[in-house]
């Protein structure tokens, strides 16, 4: 390979300075990640520092997981299917609807699962008029339920993407050979979905062992607390640095692990790849195979759906109750969102530029530079916030710049998603027109300006928005650093929520939502605006 | 005048071999099998694989290591000719100066260049708007505007009809006759070579021959020759 990647590899109009910012962009990444673990490390009590209440955290944070990855993807699996086989009005409106946990605030989802199956939830409600006792879901069955609220949608469209990729001869040879539904399953879908489920499986894993908000809002006291949270609380309430660094060591040995295995199993996955194509079938057309498939597909619509709607109802009804201190919460929540946004693309657009142009020329390079841009993914933002706390604490107060280091560590977070669609968008410029514009001369900023970024444009506005929005709904490090003057809204949400004030939660909880919303969307369409094909 | 001086190019298992010259204005067809390394070597000469050894010399000057959008070649690829995003007159703007910012007398060289492949008129579309023909004239005419000495074709009409391609190859043959520019042209078919080529070198076996007449060629074809057109 190395003979060959000399052979094409001088770099004639793309020197070796084309690619620095790349590698300065993976530089920083590890100082982030492994840095601030360095720090942590050096500042930590030891394993031998972990009382018996740690170890039930990091039992509990093993076993909500499990369970919701595996609850998670077993569900899923019918509800994909009935999306691959069917053909119904509304059935792009519900697959839009599967990606939007994605850029949803964790907090306000968690609002809209209390208001639906909490104690006082409209579920509860009916339990009682029912003759039953009010649910509880503070604890496992909540932390459960929130992480299969979000997961669910996840795994099903990595399922369905899956399903999509047998081709649409398979299924006619299925025909012509008069297969059984069974048959089917034998021979064109399970081996699919032996190939899908495991990495799905992994990839939720993971997402549930670093999830943060949903274990500090819904988990109940130390039998139902996260790794994650026991960080903050050795953190915020005992001031234990050692100990939050023992933690953040357990934390990132598992994460480590998850990480490893989701990179064994885990198919790549990509957002909004023809998932609306269509394959017509002969082997599903039985009453009760459509009965099935429409009852599970309803169940999953309400199942999203129920805690939005609620959200918004109660947001709009709490709206006059909204706390003034609303109104600077939101100017640092945008603040923060945009700055971390813009720091997400410039990282992005430095290690894509980078990778795409090694590939083919180094692609041992290429494919560290982009192991280096999904490191995060398996990074513990409390972990990088203790280690960053620990490097700061001496030079500065680290509250001061408690909005700068969320920005930071949202951008770090939400590089990987970014670099999803970022990556195989630059890939293709290189390929389809890598050598015409060197053969023209082009180079430098108006290579950049006239071949790269109008042709990348769609992919960074989509990778910009996601990273907004979901900066945009973190609670996550600012929980770490942030006091009452420099609160985001969802810190803000959190506080209102853990002194009852729900209505003006609710309030909150519908502005974050549509801040969120709109920053997505005002990005991603900027990104497509006038975009040529 | 384009030397190859004992030029090498290994990829692999892939090896190629070219020592010979083209005379300045000639017009050369390059014909072969598939996977023969036609391609290669266009590339080659336009910079983008790195012989292993020998010399690259257009008009007496070593290019070997020369950047590809500093060597004094344009070469038409068979698709991706332009950019989908920029108008057919940046397109062809690009050949005048790579950031795009034209004066007035590059617009009217543009306008001219477009006028000269047929295009009047054309010069705000955007190649999704246009034919297939018409977007390999939108790349002629920067081509013809570059004036490089030499002009390099990669297939780019091979997707077009008879008929159509052969009025492209007319349009080319005029071309390098008003810049006098010499002419590489791969083909796969026998009958593009005869229409224009003075020269033709078979490309087979690992080693590009030295070019030879094209009329003698076909009309006494060596067995290499015969076995690929299977007469």
């Amino acid at each position: 390979m190395a003979d060959r990647a000399q052979q094409i590899g001088l770099n004639w109009a793309s020197p070796l300075a084309g690619f620095l910012p790349g590698f300065l962009a993976a530089g920083f990444l590890v100082l982030l990640s492994l840095g601030t673990l360095a720090v942590v490390a050096m500042n930590a009590d030891g394993l031998g520092g972990l009382g018996a209440a740690d170890l039930a955290a990091v039992q509990f944070t093993i076993s909500q997981a499990l369970v919701s990855a595996v609850i998670s993807v077993v569900l899923a699996v019918p509800v994909a299917r009935a999306l691959a086989r069917r053909q119904f009005v509304g059935r792009r409106l519900l697959i839009v609807l599967l990606g939007a946990p994605f850029i949803l605030p964790v907090i306000v989802a968690v609002l809209g699962l209390l208001a639906v199956y909490g104690r006082a939830g409209i579920l509860s409600d009916l339990l009682v008029w029912l003759g039953f006792q009010r649910l509880n879901i503070y604890g496992f069955s909540g932390v459960v339920l929130a992480h299969v609220f979000f997961n669910l949608p996840l795994a099903t469209r990595l399922i369905l993407q899956g399903w999509q990729s047998i081709p649409a001869e398979h299924f006619r040879l299925a025909a012509q050979l008069s297969m059984r539904p069974r048959d089917v399953m034998r021979y064109l879908e399970w081996p699919m979905l032996r190939a899908i489920l495991p990495g799905a499986f992994a990839t939720i894993f993971l997402l549930c062992v670093t999830s943060f908000a949903v274990a500090l809002t819904l988990g109940g006291g130390p039998k139902a607390t996260t790794v994650e949270v026991a960080i903050y609380q050795a953190f915020r309430f005992d001031f234990n640095l050692g100990k939050a660094a023992s933690l953040a060591l357990a934390q990132f040995g598992i994460c480590a692990i998850a990480a490893l295995m989701a990179w064994r199993l885990a198919a790549p996955a990509r957002f909004g790849q023809g998932l609306d194509l269509r394959v017509q079938r002969w082997d599903c057309a039985a009453a009760h195979q459509i009965v099935f498939d429409f009852c599970i597909l309803a169940a999953v619509a309400l199942f999203l759906l129920a805690p939005l709607a609620m959200v918004t109802v109660e947001g709009a009804l709490g709206l006059p109750e909204l706390p003034a201190a609303v109104l600077p919460a939101i100017w640092r929540s945008l603040w923060v969102a945009v700055g971390s946004a813009l720091l997400t693309l410039a990282l992005a657009l430095a290690l894509a530029q980078a990778v795409a142009g090694l590939t083919g020329r180094n692609d041992r390079q290429a494919g560290l530079l982009e192991a280096v841009g999904y490191l995060s993914i398996a990074a513990s933002p409390m972990v990088i916030g203790t280690g960053l706390f620990l490097f700061l604490f001496p030079l500065v107060d680290p509250v001061a710049l408690a909005l700068p280091i969320t920005a930071l560590v949202n951008a770090a977070m939400a590089l990987p998603f970014a670099l999803r669609s970022l990556i195989p968008a630059m890939r293709d410029v290189h390929q389809n027109f890598g050598q015409l514009a060197d053969s023209l001369g082009m180079s430098g900023w108006h290579r950049f300006r006239l071949v790269i970024w109008p042709r990348i444009r769609p992919a960074a506005g989509f990778s910009t928005g996601l990273a907004a929005a979901l900066s945009m709904g973190d609670l996550g490090v600012v929980a770490l650093f942030a006091d009452a003057d420099t609160a985001t809204l969802p810190l803000l949400l959190y506080r209102l929520m853990g002194s009852y004030q729900m209505a003006a939660a609710s309030a909150v909880g519908l502005i974050l939502v549509a801040l969120s919303l709109a920053l997505f969307w005002g990005f991603d369409r900027g990104g497509r605006a006038y975009a040529m094909s | 005048m384009l030397c190859l001086e004992k030029i090498t190019i290994k990829q692999g298992d892939f090896h190629l071999s070219a020592n010979w010259s083209v005379a300045a204005g000639q017009k050369l067809a390059i014909i072969g099998p598939s996977g023969g390394g036609k391609s290669t070597l266009l590339s080659t000469i336009a910079g983008f694989v790195v012989p292993q050894s020998g010399r690259l010399r257009v008009e007496g000057q070593d290019v070997t290591a020369t950047a590809p959008g500093a060597r004094p070649v344009s070469l038409l690829f068979q698709d991706h000719n332009l950019f989908p995003h920029l108008s057919v007159a940046q397109n062809v703007g690009l050949g005048l100066r790579p950031d795009l910012k034209l004066n007035q007398a590059e617009r009217d060289a543009v306008q001219s260049g477009l006028e000269r492949v047929g295009l009047t008129g054309m010069s705000g579309r955007y190649p999704a708007a246009l034919s297939g023909g018409q977007r390999q004239r939108v790349a002629l005419a920067r081509a013809l505007l570059r004036r490089k000495p030499v002009l390099m074709l990669d297939e780019p009409f091979a997707a077009l009809g008879p008929a159509l391609k052969a009025e492209m190859l007319d349009l080319v043959d005029e071309i390098t006759r008003d810049t006098g520019a010499t002419l590489l042209m791969v083909t796969h078919d026998p009958e593009d070579a005869k229409r224009i080529a003075d020269v033709t070198s078979l490309v087979s076996g690992g080693v590009a021959a030295v070019p030879v007449d094209t009329a003698e060629l076909f009309a006494n074809p060596p067995e290499m020759l015969r076995a690929y057109i299977g007469s």
